[in-house]
C-alpha cells in the first residue's frame, strides 16, 4: 500500500507532472502520522500511509493549490467530499491539483487501543484484521475492528467523488455503513434540560485550543471572526462565561450546509468532545427538511441553505424541531 | 463623544396607559452618551417634531432615539424631521414601545421595564450609526398586472388611461376572470357580461395595454422601478394573427370529452376551445392533454378545416422578458375544494352544487342556456335549499376561519332571480348570520325575505343524503325555534367559501411579497396602505388581498392603479442607503452571498486586495448598491463576516443584544 503510493509519487515528481506531494509522515510516535509536504524523491522515504493517517488533507490544498506547479494529494474517500466542497467555494484551484484516490479500511483510534489496557505503547502493527501492539510491558493483540474511530463506523462508503487516478487498493463499491444518525436521534430523544446538561458537560471541558477549527476544512476563512477584532464576537467569546457554548454553536452554524461530516473536529479534540454531533444534527435536519443532501458530493449543486425553492419547509416547522 | 437625544412618545394613551413614559425618559437619560430625554403626547405631530428640532439645536445632538410606534409607521417621519433640523436622517433609531410593548402588555411595571430595555437597545445601536446618503435609481415606465379578471382589467385600464404602458398576464385563454362566469350582479341585478365585456374589449383595444393570455409569470428579478419579468407564453397551437375566430374548429373537433372548466365541469368541451363565446382574445387554444393529434399524431381535423391556416401543432412555449416599474397582483380567487365536507354529499350527489355552479346554470350563456335544472336528470327543481357558510367562518380546520363576505348577498340574489323565473319554487336558506353591510345591501336582502318570500332559517345543515324517491333529504336544525328539520329538496346549493387562487404562493414567492396564513397577500398597512404590499413596487388588487365583492374590487383596482401611476410618474426613485458592503480584506470568495442574494446584486471577480500587509489578486465579492435592497441575507450567509449591512451592521445588532441582556 504505502510502497505503491511512494513509487507513484516519485514517478510523478520525476516526470514533472507535479511539483510537490502532500501526504503523511511519521509523527512524534508511530501512531501519530501527520500531514506533510514532500518536494524531493529522497524526502518521500519518510512518507507513510497506515491506519493512523486519519488527517484529511483537503484543507491544506487551499494553500498548496495556489503555489507554482501542480500538487499531488492523496485523498481517502471521505476526504474527497471536503475537497469538492472547497472547489465549490472557489477555495481550491482544481487545475493545479493531482489527486490519487487511496483506499481506506477505517482509521485507528489510539485512545481505544489504550483503553483496551495497553500502556506505554511503542508501536502498533496492522496485520489484516488484527493489530499487533508492542508495548514497554510486552506485546498484545486486539481486533482491528475494535480500534477504529467512531466516525469510521458510520463510514460514508468507499466511493471517491473526485480524483485523477485510483490506487490499486481502493474499493469504490464499499457500501456506506448504517446508523450514521443514531447518536443524533439519542440526543433528540432527550428532554431539553437533559440535552442542555449533556452539552454543558461536554463543552465545559473545552480549553479553546482551536484544534477543531484549525483542522476543519469548512473553517477555512481568511480571517476567522473569532480572531477578528473588528467584530465583537471575538472579544465576547474570549471573555464570556459561556464562551465554550457560544464558540462551538457559532462554529456549527457557520459550517451548516457546508460540513461534509468528515469527523476531523472530534478526532483532534484533546478533550474528546463529540463535536461532530453538533454538525451531524444540522445535517440530519437538513436532510429531513430539504431532502437528502451530502455536502461535497458534487461541485455545482446549490446547497439547501443557500438556495430557495417554494417547496422549502416553513420556518415554523423548523422552529418546532428545536 | 456622542450626544444622544431620547424622545418618548405617549401616543395618546396607546403607550402612556401601559408604560410609565416619564420613567422611561428619566432612566434613559442616565445611559452613557444620552444628553437629552423628554416625553410628549404625540411625538409625530408638528409640535413633537419641533421638540426634536429644538433639542438638536440646543444640545448639538449627534444621534436621536424615538421611543414610539413601529418603525414601519413613523421611521420615515422622524428621519425627515431630523433632516429638516440639520442632521443625517440615518442617525435616527426607533425603539418600538407600542406594537412590541404597550399593546401586548397589561402590567404597567413590566411594560415600563421592557420599554426601558428597548430604548436602551436603540441607544446602543444609534451610538454606532453612521451617516448614510440615499442614491437614486431610474423608473421603467411600464406596469405589469398579473391576472386578467375585473380587478386586473380595471387596474390596467386606469394605469393605461394615465398614459403608461401596461401588460396583463392571464393564465387562462381569455381575460374576464370569475366575473365572466357570473349571471347577474348584486345589488342592482345588472348582468355581469353586460358590464364586464365592454371593459374587456376596451382593454384589448387600448393602445397602451398588451394582453398576454394563456401565459404565466415564470420568473421575477429586480426591484421597485426596475423589475425584470420572464413571461411564459404557453403554446396555443393557434396562430393569433391568422385566426379569424370563426369557431368552426371547435364545432368540428371530434374530441369533446374534457370537463368544461368555465362551466365548472357541468358539461364538456372540445380539445380546441375558447372558454366562452365573448372571450378576448377570441382565439381558441388546443388543450395538449386532450387533443388526439398532439397525443397520438392522428386526427388533425381542426388543421384541415381551418380556412385561415391558423393551426400549428408544432408551436412551443415561448419565454419573453419584459421590464416593469411596478407590478400589480390581481390573481383573484376560487371556491375551496369540498373533499372534507362529506356531510353535504357534494362529491356523491350531482344535485348538490356550489353557488358558482348555480351561476353557470342560471347564466343565459351557460350549459343549459339559463334553464335551471337538476344536473342528475335534467328535471325542473321544485324545492331548492341554500346552505350558507360552507367552509366559511369554520373553526373545525376543514374550511376557512374568515367570512367569505360575498355569499350572503349572492344567495339573496340567486334566490330572487330564481323566484322571478320560477315563481312556484320553494326556496329555503340555512344561515348562521346574514351579513349585509354595504350600500343598498340590507334593502336587497329584505326584499328577498319580504317580497319574494324566501324562507330564511337560522341554523346549520347537518346532513344531505339521497332520499329513496331520488330527491335529496336535508337534515338541519332551526336554532330560533329549537327544532330539528327534515326536508326534501331537488337541488342543494352550497355557498362555498372562497380562497386565493391556486398558484398565488408561487407568485408571492417570486415577488417576495408576504402572504398570510390563508394565502391572502398582506398589505403594507391594514388601514393606511391597503393596496400596497410591504415589498416596494408590488401592489394588490382584488380578492388576492382578501374577500371582497365587485364594487370593492373595482374601487381597490383604481386605488392600486393610482399608486402605480404615482410611482411611474417619477423619473427617479430614492434608493435605500442601508445596503450591504463587502470588506474585501476578509472575503473568502466562497460565493455564498451571491447564491442567497434575491436581487442579483452581488458579483465576484478577481481584484487586487491589500490583505494583512501583502498585495494579493484574489476572487472577492462586490455589491451593486443600485440593486441591493438591504435585506441582509448575504450578511447571514457570509461565514467570515466580510459582508455587512450599512445601518444594520453586525456590531450594531450585537450592541443591541448586549444592551438588552445587560
Amino acid at each position: 500500500m504505502q510502497a505503491e503510493l511512494i513509487a507513484r509519487a516519485k514517478a510523478l515528481l520525476a516526470d514533472g507532472t507535479v511539483a510537490r506531494v502532500l501526504g503523511w509522515r511519521k509523527g512524534d510516535t508511530d501512531f501519530n502520522a501527520e500531514p506533510a509536504v514532500f518536494e524531493t524523491a529522497e524526502s518521500l522515504d519518510e512518507f507513510v500511509y497506515d491506519g493512523f493517517c486519519g488527517a484529511n488533507l483537503s484543507k491544506y490544498m487551499i494553500k498548496n493549490s495556489k503555489l507554482e506547479g501542480k500538487t499531488l494529494v492523496f485523498l481517502k474517500p471521505c476526504d474527497t467530499y471536503s475537497f469538492n466542497q472547497l472547489i465549490k467555494e472557489n477555495r481550491i484551484n482544481r487545475d493545479n491539483t493531482y489527486i490519487i484516490a487511496v483506499g481506506c479500511y477505517g482509521k485507528l483510534d489510539i485512545n481505544k487501543i489504550k483503553a483496551a489496557g495497553n500502556k506505554a505503547i511503542l508501536s502498533v502493527a496492522e496485520e489484516g484484521a488484527t493489530l499487533k501492539i508492542h508495548t514497554a510491558y510486552g506485546d498484545a493483540e486486539m481486533a482491528r475492528e475494535e480500534a477504529v474511530l467512531d466516525r469510521c463506523k458510520v463510514c460514508k462508503g468507499g466511493k471517491h467523488v473526485v480524483y485523477d487516478e485510483l490506487a490499486s487498493f481502493v474499493d469504490e463499491e464499499k457500501p456506506a455503513a448504517e446508523g450514521r444518525f443514531d447518536e443524533v436521534k439519542k440526543l433528540e430523544a432527550m428532554k431539553p434540560e437533559e440535552r442542555f446538561a449533556f452539552w454543558q458537560g461536554e463543552l465545559s471541558r473545552c480549553i479553546r485550543c482551536n484544534a477543531c477549527r484549525n483542522v476543519c476544512p469548512a473553517c477555512s476563512c481568511i480571517k476567522c471572526i473569532f480572531d477578528n477584532n473588528n467584530y465583537d464576537a471575538a472579544q465576547k467569546v474570549n471573555t464570556s462565561s459561556f464562551e465554550e457554548q457560544m464558540f462551538h454553536i457559532i462554529r456549527a452554524w457557520h459550517v451548516a450546509g457546508r460540513c461534509t461530516d468528515c469527523g476531523e473536529c472530534s478526532r483532534v479534540c484533546p478533550e474528546n468532545i463529540p463535536l461532530h454531533l453538533l454538525n451531524r444534527k444540522f445535517i440530519s435536519d437538513i436532510n429531513e427538511f430539504y431532502g437528502e443532501f451530502q455536502a461535497g458530493e458534487d461541485t455545482t449543486s446549490r446547497a439547501p441553505l443557500t438556495n430557495f425553492t417554494t417547496d422549502d419547509v416553513e420556518p415554523s416547522i423548523v422552529k418546532e424541531r428545536g | 463623544m456622542q450626544r444622544i437625544g431620547v424622545f418618548v412618545c405617549h401616543c395618546g394613551t396607546n403607550i402612556a396607559a401601559t408604560v410609565d413614559v416619564k420613567r422611561v425618559a428619566e432612566t434613559l437619560l442616565k445611559e452613557p452618551g444620552v444628553v437629552h430625554a423628554e416625553d410628549y403626547q404625540y411625538m409625530c405631530s408638528e409640535a413633537g417634531q419641533k421638540l426634536i428640532g429644538d433639542a438638536i439645536k440646543e444640545k448639538q445632538l449627534t444621534g436621536i432615539v424615538v421611543c414610539s410606534c413601529s418603525p414601519r409607521m413613523h421611521e420615515n417621519t422622524f428621519r425627515k424631521a431630523a433632516e429638516r433640523y440639520g442632521i443625517n436622517p440615518y442617525l435616527v433609531e426607533i425603539a418600538n414601545i407600542r406594537e412590541q410593548c404597550s399593546w401586548i402588555h397589561k402590567d404597567k411595571e413590566e411594560a415600563t421595564e421592557k420599554a426601558i430595555i428597548l430604548g436602551r437597545a436603540a441607544v446602543a445601536k444609534v451610538m454606532l450609526n453612521a451617516p448614510l446618503q440615499a442614491g437614486t435609481s431610474p423608473v421603467t415606465k411600464r406596469a405589469l398586472v398579473i391576472g386578467g379578471g375585473i380587478a386586473g382589467i380595471q387596474t390596467a385600464l386606469d394605469i393605461a388611461d394615465a398614459g403608461f404602458e401596461v401588460d396583463i398576464v392571464e393564465r387562462t385563454p381569455s381575460i374576464g376572470g370569475r366575473m365572466s362566469q357570473l349571471d347577474k350582479t348584486f345589488p342592482t341585478l345588472d348582468c355581469a357580461a353586460c358590464i364586464l365585456t365592454p371593459k374587456m374589449v376596451e382593454a384589448n383595444a387600448h393602445e397602451k395595454i398588451t394582453l398576454f393570455t394563456w401565459s404565466e409569470v415564470e420568473k421575477v428579478g429586480g426591484f421597485v422601478g426596475d423589475f425584470k419579468v420572464d413571461i411564459r407564453k404557453k403554446a396555443r397551437y393557434v396562430d393569433m394573427d391568422k385566426c379569424t375566430g370563426c369557431g368552426e374548429c371547435q364545432a368540428k373537433c371530434p374530441n369533446k370529452k374534457t370537463p368544461n372548466e368555465f362551466n365548472r365541469g357541468l358539461n364538456n368541451r372540445s380539445a380546441i376551445y375558447t372558454p366562452f363565446a365573448q372571450a378576448i382574445p377570441n382565439v381558441p387554444v388546443i388543450d395538449k392533454n386532450a387533443c388526439t393529434y398532439l397525443k397520438t399524431g392522428k386526427c388533425g381535423v381542426c388543421a384541415k378545416i381551418c380556412k385561415a391556416g391558423a393551426i400549428n401543432y408544432e408551436a412551443q412555449d415561448e419565454i419573453i422578458t419584459r421590464e416593469y416599474g411596478a407590478i400589480v397582483v390581481a390573481t383573484g380567487f376560487d371556491t375551496i375544494k369540498l373533499d372534507k365536507f362529506n356531510e353535504y354529499g357534494y362529491n356523491t350527489n350531482k344535485d348538490v352544487i356550489t353557488s358558482l355552479e348555480l351561476e353557470r346554470l342560471m347564466n343565459a350563456a351557460g350549459p343549459t342556456g339559463g334553464h335551471v335544472v337538476r344536473p342528475s336528470n335534467g328535471e325542473d327543481p321544485k324545492t331548492i335549499v341554500f346552505v350558507q357558510c360552507v367552509g366559511s367562518r369554520d373553526t373545525t380546520c376543514r374550511g376557512k376561519t374568515y367570512c367569505s363576505k360575498i355569499c350572503c348577498m349572492y344567495t339573496a340574489k340567486q334566490a330572487m332571480l330564481l323566484k322571478d323565473h320560477y315563481p312556484w319554487l320553494d326556496i329555503h336558506v340555512f344561515y348562521i348570520d346574514v351579513r349585509t353591510p354595504g350600500k343598498n345591501f340590507d334593502e336587497f336582502y329584505r326584499r328577498a325575505v319580504e317580497e319574494y318570500d324566501v324562507d330564511y332559517i337560522k341554523g346549520q345543515v347537518g346532513k344531505v343524503s339521497e332520499a329513496e324517491n331520488g330527491r335529496l333529504l336535508v337534515q338541519a336544525s332551526d336554532l330560533l325555534d329549537n327544532r330539528q328539520i327534515k326536508m326534501e329538496a331537488d337541488l342543494v346549493v352550497l355557498a362555498t367559501a372562497i380562497e386565493p387562487n391556486e398558484g398565488v404562493r408561487r407568485i408571492a414567492s417570486m415577488l417576495t411579497a408576504s402572504i398570510d396564513t390563508n394565502d391572502f397577500l398582506t398589505e403594507a398597512h391594514a388601514k393606511l396602505r391597503p393596496v400596497e404590499s410591504p415589498t416596494a413596487g408590488i401592489f394588490l388588487s382584488g380578492v388576492c388581498q382578501g374577500p371582497k365583492d365587485i364594487p370593492e374590487t373595482v374601487a381597490q383596482a383604481g386605488a392600486a392603479a393610482s399608486k402605480v401611476i404615482g410611482l411611474l410618474s417619477k423619473d427617479h426613485l430614492v434608493t435605500n442607503p442601508c445596503t450591504a458592503k463587502c470588506n474585501q480584506v476578509y472575503c473568502n470568495g466562497c460565493s455564498n452571498c451571491e447564491k442567497v442574494c434575491p436581487y442579483g446584486a452581488i458579483s465576484y471577480d478577481e481584484q487586487m486586495v491589500i490583505r494583512f500587509g501583502a498585495r494579493e489578486t484574489t476572487r472577492v465579492a462586490t455589491v451593486n448598491t443600485a440593486l441591493c435592497q438591504g435585506c441582509g441575507a448575504c450578511t447571514v450567509a457570509c461565514p467570515s463576516g466580510a459582508m455587512d449591512l450599512q445601518g444594520f451592521s453586525n456590531r450594531q445588532i450585537l450592541a443591541e443584544v448586549d444592551a438588552i441582556c445587560r
